[in-house]
């Protein structure tokens, strides 16, 4: 990365400087959002009931947040409140899509990859977790969270 | 092996104290499981001591109290690692020539709970047998491999999380001390394996067929990794 002096943000374009600001804030996850999956933006209230389905979403086995009409929340990660004022879109859609691309170690499940899993039961074989137009709708709903 | 064994005691000493889910069970179930009068497990072995004598055990093994300490060290090496209840259909198959009762029948948990009490209370002491070594690197190889939709490792869940709360439950450090047991969500008896195919279909991964030697090689890992713990044989878990 080129950072010379205090000058050069003066002549640089403004995307470019956007980037910059970007990579000084973030440093090497600066490239971290990740654009829409399916280019229309996804239902909030659908997304809700996505997040609270333990069949579907599966998030509160492992996340709480705020859903007060749900007894069991999970305590292995962090909670989901006010997670839509510290992430952007494009960084919460790259957390579900594929997590491990930031923590290789982490245990948040891929939520749309197919590949590279081991022994998968034949119900669940070739499809990702939640499909594309589902992430859009989490994604849509967890930006919503902002406290 | 030797040093296998002596590798592995050195973490377990500098490892955190272990625990088994019975600590982590409300205290009605924990007096559940301490009671015999209580305890659902012991239906079973009452059916299993009526076994000991219907099914001809009795007839070379004597009085089934021989059979103190056996399933504390288990598995074991016989041509392959065998588990107790391998054992118990091996018995049946190569010396009574019958055909074994069926995995997890409820003949075959009746049988293991019987032999699994008389080991209750002594300490899981596997045997230091280095044909058993490629199973059980086999077998921890196993825990640590992440599997299925959800792409968890036992060893995730636990090492990493053990008692955290997965939703509403409690996550165990994964020790087998109390099979087979009596789980109140099953409503019934059920073995190791049965637990582990729970697991193994909770992240979506297909599990084996009963009696893969996959379930033996994890079972004595898991009963390295757990040594020294005291059996509870019939447990009883929520
Ligand atoms: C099996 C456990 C598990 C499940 C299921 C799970 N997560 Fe996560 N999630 C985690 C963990 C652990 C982290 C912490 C980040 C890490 O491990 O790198 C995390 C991180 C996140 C983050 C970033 C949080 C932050 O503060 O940076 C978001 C957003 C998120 N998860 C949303 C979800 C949603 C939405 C679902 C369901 C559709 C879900 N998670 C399901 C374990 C899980
Ligand atoms: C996503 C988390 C998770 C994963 C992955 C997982 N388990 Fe479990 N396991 C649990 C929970 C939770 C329980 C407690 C039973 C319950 O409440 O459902 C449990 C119970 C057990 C027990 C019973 C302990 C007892 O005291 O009876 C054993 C043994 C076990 N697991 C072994 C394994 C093995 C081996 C694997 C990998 C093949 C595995 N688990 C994968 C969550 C998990």
């Amino acid at each position: 990365m080129r950072r010379t002096g205090s000058a050069p943000s003066r002549r640089m374009p403004s995307v470019k400087a956007a980037l910059l600001v970007l990579l000084l804030a973030g440093g090497a996850r600066a490239e971290e959002g990740m654009p829409s999956l399916t280019g229309e933006p996804g239902d909030a209230a659908r997304g809700r009931v996505i997040v609270t389905s333990r069949q579907r979403g599966l998030c509160l086995l492992c996340h709480a947040g705020p859903f007060p009409e749900e007894r069991f929340q999970g305590d292995l990660a962090p909670s989901l409140a006010g997670i839509g004022a510290r992430l952007t879109e494009g960084q919460l859609r790259l957390r579900l899509v594929d997590g491990r691309r930031l923590n290789p170690e982490t245990i948040m499940p891929s939520y749309y990859r197919t590949e590279g899993l081991v022994r998968v039961g034949p119900a669940w074989q070739g499809r990702p977790i939640l499909a594309a137009g589902e992430i859009e709708d989490v994604v849509a709903f967890l930006v919503t969270l902002k406290d | 092996m030797r040093r296998l064994a002596l590798a592995l005691l050195l973490l377990g000493a500098t490892a955190e104290a272990r625990e088994s889910s019975f600590a982590l069970m409300s205290p009605e179930t924990q007096a559940m499981q301490r009671e015999d009068s209580a305890n659902p497990g012991m239906l079973w072995v009452e059916e299993g001591r009526a076994l000991w004598e219907s099914a001809g055990c009795s007839g070379c093994h004597g009085d089934v109290a021989g059979m103190r300490g056996v399933a504390a060290r288990y598995p074991a090496f016989d041509g392959a690692p065998i588990d107790l209840a391998g054992r118990i259909a091996q018995c049946q198959e190569a010396r009574q020539h019958r055909i074994p009762f069926a995995r997890d029948s409820g003949e075959a948990l009746a049988l293991a709970a019987l032999i699994g009490l008389q080991s209750r209370g002594m300490p899981i002491s596997p045997p230091d047998d280095p044909r058993l070594a490629p199973a059980l690197a086999r077998g921890e190889a196993l825990y640590r491999e992440r599997r299925g939709q959800l792409d968890l490792s036992c060893a995730q869940c636990h090492d990493a999380n053990a008692g955290r709360h997965l939703a509403g439950s409690s996550i165990p450090e994964a020790h087998p001390t109390g099979y087979p047991l009596y789980r109140l969500e099953w409503q019934g008896m059920g073995s190791l394996q049965r637990r582990l195919r729970n697991c193994m279909t909770g992240v979506r991964s297909e599990p084996y067929a009963y009696g893969a030697p996959e379930y033996v090689a994890i079972e004595l890992f898991l009963m390295r990794r757990a040594a020294g713990m005291a059996l509870e044989t019939p447990a009883v878990r929520p």
